[in-house]
């Protein structure tokens, strides 16, 4: 079990704190993502809704990190050749992703820090449902998580990985529903966002911190689709990832 | 159960592309000093390295390292190897000791532990002055060293080593040889290479690759012997050259080279003195082993990789 532990110390040394470290400045990008769309739908809805842009910010977040394990997975291998260095050691799959994937929170964590500290400041919730929107966001980054390890260790080409990683940021983050509630897409539109996995995530986030509401039979297909999502993901996360290659 | 070597059989890789990376490579080789494979760029050394080092699935054969077989023992035979690919690069947004003690976390040292192994690693290829500067400002030599530290701090007893000196200048590289002769001291060191002087200079045994093929195996006394024609006089060109018993080859530096008995070398060398004919005689250089096997030069490459890794 320490031996485990420290391999998924090395992870996060490697891919977060000594980057962090060695540049600091790199804490920047992690902050301004989710705080600028956060103000930016502040500024436009006149504060009503803060409390969707912080839950937005939390999710997307969540998401980019994830999802953000994809580039830089696929960068380590292509370019560095990590991966190939760390399959010939006695680390396995799951313990190098798991330790990429708190990594990439770990990098996160100057945004999530200043984002549940707006949290608690302006939604008030019962500890039950702040829980709730804690297994909504882990779901969300699971989801992430299991999707980039497979497609980054399919991937040879690091420009294309770069790309699709901010194509599924933007679609999955920006443009599905996940700062404002859904009801504010024209109605013809919104088909098109219950395609995202986020829209769910929001939804139900959304609900649960008291600010919209939605009928209970669509509270639970929400969390089925979500569970659903996270199912898929990780199964093709499991399923298709290729440690060795064939 | 045979322990103590490594062992392929039958060993064939087909890459997606179709290409043919690999041909039923059979050979054993002792899991002790350093076991250099030779050939040109595409033989298929990268492939075959993948494959041993557990990072490649073979399309059919198989091959088991001190008896432990590479596809059903992999997570066993991890334990016991480490890899440095061939176009490895330390990170640049490290340092070489973070480098080092990170991997060695990854084998499972505490970090305590591993940075003490990283500092011990570092003084002995003597880049303690370096060791906390930033990967991207080192030299390729030092990245290099960097590297071959990291497996040598580490406990691994198997070491694979992809063209470990390519693209260095020859101090660095002799820096490196110096490094490869201390760790096959008391490891396996499996070593690709296409510098014939590398593999001369510090292989206990060679293998010859061409095309996917292994060709010839063994020290540098079994190759010369396995050779029928064990010398090479070398003289310039525009000479009255004799008949010989032997094999004349004509260089791009315009010297004519006769690879020859060792009999028909005295009695050329009789000749050449009689004649006031500069020249020279020496056994045959692996150099031109490759060439008399292969049939062609080492580095009349053409290029190209091993068919990728998919």
């Amino acid at each position: 079990m320490k031996r485990v532990g420290n391999q998924v110390l090395a992870s996060i040394l490697v891919n977060a704190i000594y980057e962090m470290k060695n540049y600091p400045v790199v804490l920047l990008n992690t902050v301004l993502s989710p705080l600028s769309f956060l103000v930016l739908i502040f500024l436009i809805s006149d504060g009503a809704l803060l409390g969707e842009a912080i839950l937005g910010g939390l999710i997307m977040s969540m998401f980019q990190s994830g999802i953000s394990l994809q580039s830089d997975l696929s960068h380590l291998k292509n370019d560095f050749k990590l991966q190939e260095i760390v399959v010939s050691s006695p680390t396995s799959s799951a313990v190098y992703v798991a330790g990429m994937a708190l990594s990439e929170i770990i990098y996160s964590s100057p945004a999530i820090i200043i984002l549940a500290i707006l949290f608690a400041l302006v939604i008030n919730v019962p500890f039950i449902q702040v829980a709730g929107i804690v297994i909504i966001l882990l779901m969300v980054f699971l989801s992430s998580v299991a999707l980039s390890f497979a497609l980054s260790t399919l991937s040879t080409d690091i420009v294309q990985s770069y790309s699709f990683s901010r194509l599924i940021t933007i679609l999955f983050t920006s443009l599905a529903p996940v700062y404002y509630p859904v009801t504010l897409i024209p109605e013809p539109l919104q088909p098109l966002a219950y395609l995202s996995p986020t829209t769910y995530a929001a939804q139900l986030a959304q609900h649960m911190a008291g600010l919209t509401q939605v009928s209970s039979g669509m509270f639970v297909f929400d969390w089925a689709v979500l569970l659903i999502f996270t199912a898929v993901f990780l199964w093709v996360g499991y399923r298709k990832a290729r440690w060795r290659d064939v | 159960m045979s322990v103590g070597e490594l062992r392929c059989i039958g060993l064939e890789k087909v890459y997606d592309n179709r290409k043919r990376a690999l041909s039923a490579v059979d050979f054993s080789v002792p899991t002790k000093g350093i076991f250099s494979i030779i050939g040109r760029n595409g033989a298929g050394k990268t492939t075959l390295v993948r494959i041993l080092a557990t990072l490649l699935e073979p399309s059919s054969g198989t091959a088991t390292i001190d008896g432990l077989d590479i596809m059903k023992d992999a997570g066993e035979l991890r334990k016991r190897m480490a890899v440095v690919p061939q176009e490895g690069r330390p990170l640049p947004w490290l340092t070489p000791l973070q480098t080092i003690s990170s991997y060695l976390m990854w084998r499972g040292e505490s970090y305590r532990v591993s940075r003490r192994k990283a500092e011990e690693a570092l003084a002995s290829v003597e880049l303690q002055d370096v060791s906390d500067r930033l990967n991207h400002k080192l030299s390729g030599g030092m990245k290099r060293k960097t590297l071959l530290a990291m497996v040598m701090a580490s406990d691994a007893e198997i070491i694979f080593l992809d063209e470990p000196t390519t693209g260095l200048d020859p101090i660095s590289r002799q820096v490196v040889w110096d490094l490869l002769a201390e760790m096959g001291r008391d490891r396996f060191l499996f070593l690709t290479t296409h510098y014939l002087e590398e593999a001369e200079s510090v292989a206990d045994r060679i293998g010859i690759f061409d095309e996917g093929n292994l060709l010839a195996l063994g020290n540098m006394d079994e190759l010369r012997a396995s050779m029928r024609y064990q010398y090479s006089v070398r003289m310039s060109c525009g000479i009255d050259l004799p008949e010989v018993d032997g094999r004349v080859l004509k260089g791009h530096d315009g010297r004519v080279q006769v690879l020859t008995t060792r009999e028909e070398a005295m009695r050329l060398s009789d000749q050449f003195i009689g004649r006031d004919i500069q020249f020279s005689v020496n056994p045959v250089t692996l150099d031109d082993i490759f060439y008399n096997i292969a049939g062609r030069d080492i580095r009349n490459d053409v290029g190209g990789d091993e068919g990728g890794g998919e």
